[in-house]
């Protein structure tokens, strides 16, 4: 094997470590929330720097690769995937950190489980933390096979969302008092659709390099 | 425009150019990469009849220029290579002087009007990016020069007769990254005035300096493609290996 390609199976290693990261901060995130488990949130709070810290470290390892080894066509391909991922990675990480810090700062514990259940907020976690896992595998394996039923469940992600709005929406209407907490609640459940937004970014570029086809912004996943 | 038709090409029993088919378009510069000994410098070469001078070669096909045979019998060599300029991998200066240097294609050609031979001598070295800094020793011998400044005299020694066409050896391929990024810089300005064919062994050259890009290997022209395609996404999986270094 060239020591050029060495390094680019060394940058990818560094990003799966990454990504178990940001995998096991959403799950922890969703624990925390479903919970109210505020000792578990705190860890993923105090955790977010580690992801930071990932990101930069792949980010100026591929700025050395381009520099010393001028990839082209399928390195430079993934080096640049590495980069978004890594970043787009670090926003979901953001998105976790974010959640755990409403479960620290005591929002609801208020809010009944049954309605959390009929929002489908487990589910809506459990389906991105599929999304990511699954794109992860993708990577890894080098396979798009994958794409379009990880990029579909996207599709579920907003489902669950936009139906939660109602849901809630009614909710309080009949339940004023807990305006706070069903906001809170309906901020949670709009990062978690942001993750799945991420994932599906995170898809588009394993495409790209992998099959070199540009998927974003076409709108017609199948 | 150049275009080569089921080109094969033999020294002696060997084929080293195996059915070549391919157009370059005017006003373009094409580079040719792959291994050596792949039949890059043999390709380039049949566009001035160079490979003639050569004992024992045999050619199929068709190289055509501007849509006409240059091997048919009423062609004279003499006026193709007058079209067709060519620029050696190492600078091959005559031992003169740097104005002779460039004016030696127009006096072979008879040309005696000393005005225009000075006009057109100071024309080239500056379309050569070289003027300024021979302009004060037109007179000193060719070989006072740098390798760079050599080979930019040569460019402007085949600028001089006015060709349409420049076929270009791995011209860069002795020099320092100054003088090389100065004959890229050149190439991209000469290729609104010229077809440009240049052979490389700098990846990153091809890259910068061509419109498209043909890989060659064992004789064969596995791709030919626009060079940001065959660089971010080549067709042919020999090519990805190639450009990427994993050959062999
Ligand atoms: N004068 C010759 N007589 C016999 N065989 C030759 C001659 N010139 C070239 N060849 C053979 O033809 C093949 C192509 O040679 P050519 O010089 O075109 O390769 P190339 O791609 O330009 O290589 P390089 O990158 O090393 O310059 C080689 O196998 C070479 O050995
Ligand atoms: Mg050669």
């Amino acid at each position: 094997m060239k020591h050029t390609e060495e390094e680019l199976i060394f940058i990818k290693e560094e990003l799966s470590q990454m990504w178990r990261l940001v995998l096991s901060q959403v799950e922890k995130a969703k624990q925390s929330f479903l919970n109210n488990d505020i000792e578990l949130a705190r860890e993923v709070a105090s955790r977010e720097k580690r992801v930071d810290s990932f990101e930069l470290k792949i980010d100026s390892d591929c700025e050395n690769y381009i520099a010393l080894y001028n990839p082209v066509a399928i390195d430079l391909r993934l080096v640049l995937s590495l980069i978004k991922i890594s970043s787009t990675l670090e926003r979901i990480a953001d998105f976790a950190e974010g959640i755990a810090r409403y479960v620290i700062e005591d929002a609801c514990k208020a809010l009944a489980n049954d309605l959390k259940e009929e929002l489908r907020v487990e589910t809506m976690f459990d389906t991105v933390i599929e999304m990511l896992s699954d794109s992860y595998v993708a990577l890894d394996s080098e396979n798009t096979r994958l794409s379009g039923k990880i990029l579909s469940k996207d599709e579920t992600v907003d489902e669950i969302y936009h139906n939660a709005v109602k849901i809630l929406a009614n909710y309080l209407r009949n339940n004023p008092s807990e305006i706070e907490c069903g906001l809170q609640t309906i901020l949670v459940m709009r990062k978690i659709e942001r993750i799945g937004d991420h994932c599906s970014n995170i898809v588009e570029e394993i495409v790209f390099y992998i099959d070199a086809k540009v998927l974003k912004h076409s709108n017609d996943h199948e | 425009m150049i275009e080569a038709k089921n080109v094969n090409f033999y020294y002696g029993n060997f084929q080293a150019l195996k059915d070549i088919s391919m157009v370059m378009d005017d006003h373009t510069v094409t580079a040719f990469i792959g291994p050596s000994g792949c039949g890059k410098s043999t390709f380039l070469r049949l566009f001035n009849r160079m490979n003639e001078l050569i004992a024992n070669t045999r050619l199929t096909g068709e190289c055509l220029v501007n849509g006409e045979n240059i091997y048919q019998k009423s062609i004279d060599v003499t006026e193709l290579r007058k079209k067709i300029g060519m620029v050696f991998q190492k600078p091959n200066p005559f031992p003169q002087s740097i104005f002779e240097n460039v004016a030696y294609g127009l006096r072979v050609d008879g040309v005696k009007d000393k005005h225009f031979i000075k006009q057109r001598v100071e024309e080239s070295l500056v379309s050569a990016a070289l003027w300024n800094e021979v302009k004060d020793k037109l007179k000193k011998s060719a070989f006072e020069l740098s390798g760079g400044q050599q080979q930019r005299l040569c460019i402007a020694r085949a600028l001089a007769i006015s060709p349409s066409i420049i076929l270009m050896d791995e011209p860069a391929s002795a020099l320092d990254p100054i003088s090389t990024s100065k004959i890229e810089d050149l190439i991209h300005v000469l290729k609104k005035d010229y077809t440009i064919v240049i052979v490389t062994h700098n990846m990153q050259q091809a890259a910068r300096v061509s419109d498209k890009t043909g890989f060659f290997m064992l004789g064969t022209l596995i791709e030919y493609n626009d060079t940001r395609k065959m660089f971010l996404n080549p067709e042919k999986e020999e090519t990805q290996n190639y450009i990427t270094g994993r050959f062999g």
